[in-house]
């Protein structure tokens, strides 16, 4: 199975938020590029947000033969 | 009998058809000593007490319904039929089924275990992976029945919605339960994308918990290149997989906390950041127009104004200088001219014509002198007060 590599891992991103962070508060650093960081930063920041607030579980199955298949919640009983 | 000759063979089928009729479907209580799980599936050992000592075997067909794995030194009941082996000449206990012979034996072959695998290094910490902090995918041994699941389920949705749990379902009590959580286990280690995996159910008899005391298990954890979380029954309980397990939770439902981030924390970091970032932009703003201000401020920039300032002073007092200069040569020039206009007045040709002198033009050329005159040809004669023509 061919690994899905999703383009930029909500790990990656918060990672480059602190990092920014850190560059931001680095007085030598440059007005233009500063200016610019500020600007991916807050791009991002937005975006993991609502990359969060959009979240909706994923569930499912694996097959022995190593394939997925929907888990269905009603296949949970009650104990 | 004294005087009867038996063969072999015949002593033999007496002596089996005796002891299977009178021993059948018994009860023995012992030790395992020697125990050997053939590749066929069917378990060879000896059950022994202080003075004697019987060999047993256990088909596959039964001990798959025993659920957990005797090792030597437990004690145990085994129920089964003596038979004999005329071959070999020797009797054995055909066994159908075996259990503990009391808690304390389960207990005393999870120590022995325990102890055995800790010897091995399997429990190191040193050789724990790292939980992830941000999981994208998260494994799940478990039953797909089961109230762990169920739990486990509600966290992830709560703390992390945006992970996503992959079930490799399993069977987690009962005999032949170790079997599937090590082929879950496995299995999901054959994929790529996922991040950890919980291995767990939930609460339950010593009995119910023993698929996580078994040795194969522990080993299929600590070969697992997935980090394991695990999460067996509730908190008073310890398994030997807790021990292999990269980290050991108390509960399903604290496994999945471990597991995953808490989305209010991860809020709380990106308002924080975009406060932040703001903060110190709006500082380096500041920072930059003031810098703007003191290099307009400073001597570089002011120095060159002030020579223009210098220059233009000098090129406005010339200026007014020259202005001055040139009204007064204006004026000189002009008083010149009204002596010259009078002069000029005076010798004006019309004041001479006015006293009685005139000028003769012969085709338009004024005659100055006799010679220039031609006879018999028009004249013109100028006056002071017109002309004629003769």
């Amino acid at each position: 199975m061919a690994k899905k590599k999703i383009k930029n891992s909500f790990e990656e991103d918060l990672k480059r938020l602190e990092e920014i962070s850190d560059l931001l508060e680095n007085e030598d650093y440059g007005l233009d590029d500063s200016i610019t960081l500020f600007e991916e930063g807050i791009k991002l920041s937005k975006l993991c947000i609502s990359k969060l607030k959009n979240a909706e579980l994923k569930i499912s199955k694996l097959k022995t033969d190593l394939s997925e298949t929907p888990f269905e919640m009603d296949e949970i009983q009650e104990d | 009998m004294e005087n009867q000759i038996l063969t072999v063979s015949e002593l033999t089928k007496e002596i089996k058809y005796s002891l299977e009729e009178n021993f059948s479907r018994i009860s023995v209580i012992g030790e395992i000593s020697n125990f050997k799980s053939h590749i066929s599936g069917h378990w060879y050992f000896n059950l022994k007490d202080s003075g004697a000592v019987i060999n047993c075997t256990m088909w596959k067909g039964f001990n798959s319904q025993v659920y957990f794995t005797p090792a030597d030194g437990m004690k145990v009941i085994v129920n089964g039929n003596l038979t004999v082996y005329p071959p070999r000449g020797n009797y054995q206990l055909d066994s159908r089924s075996m259990k503990p012979a009391g808690e304390g034996e389960l207990q005393a072959a999870f120590e022995k275990l325990k102890q055995k695998l800790k010897s091995e290094g399997m429990f190191d910490e040193e050789i724990k992976k790292a939980i992830p902090a941000f999981p994208q995918r998260i494994g799940i041994v478990t039953a797909i029945g089961g109230a762990a699941l169920k739990d486990m389920i509600s966290v992830a949705a709560r703390r992390f919605p945006l992970v996503e749990l992959v079930i490799s379902p399993s069977s987690v009590q009962g005999a032949g339960a170790a079997d599937t959580i090590v082929n879950s286990i496995k299995q999901l280690n054959k994929r790529n994308d996922i991040d950890v995996i919980i291995v767990g159910r939930g609460g339950g008899s010593i009995e119910d918990l023993w698929p996580f005391n078994e040795e194969i298990v522990a080993r299929v954890i600590y070969s697992s290149r997935i980090p394991v979380i695990s999460a067996v029954g509730h908190e008073v309980d310890f398994t030997i997989s807790d021990f292999v397990a990269d980290l050991r939770a108390p509960t399903p439902s604290a496994a999945m906390e471990l597991a995953t981030p808490d989305i209010n924390e991860v809020f709380g970091f990106l308002n924080e950041f975009l406060y932040n970032a703001s903060t110190q932009i709006e500082s380096v703003l500041e920072t930059s127009s003031e810098g703007i201000k003191r290099f307009l401020n400073s001597y570089a920039i002011r120095y060159p104004l002030d020579q223009v300032r210098k220059n233009q002073q000098k090129i406005d007092h010339l200026t007014g200088y020259l202005v001055q200069n040139i009204e007064k040569k204006m004026l000189l020039y002009r008083s010149k001219l009204s002596v010259l206009n009078k002069t000029i007045s005076v010798l004006d040709i019309n004041n001479t014509l006015k006293r009685g002198f005139v000028l003769v033009k012969q085709n338009s050329k004024y005659i100055t002198k006799a010679k220039q005159f031609i006879k018999n040809e028009d004249a013109e004669l100028q006056f002071s007060d017109g002309e004629i023509i003769i």
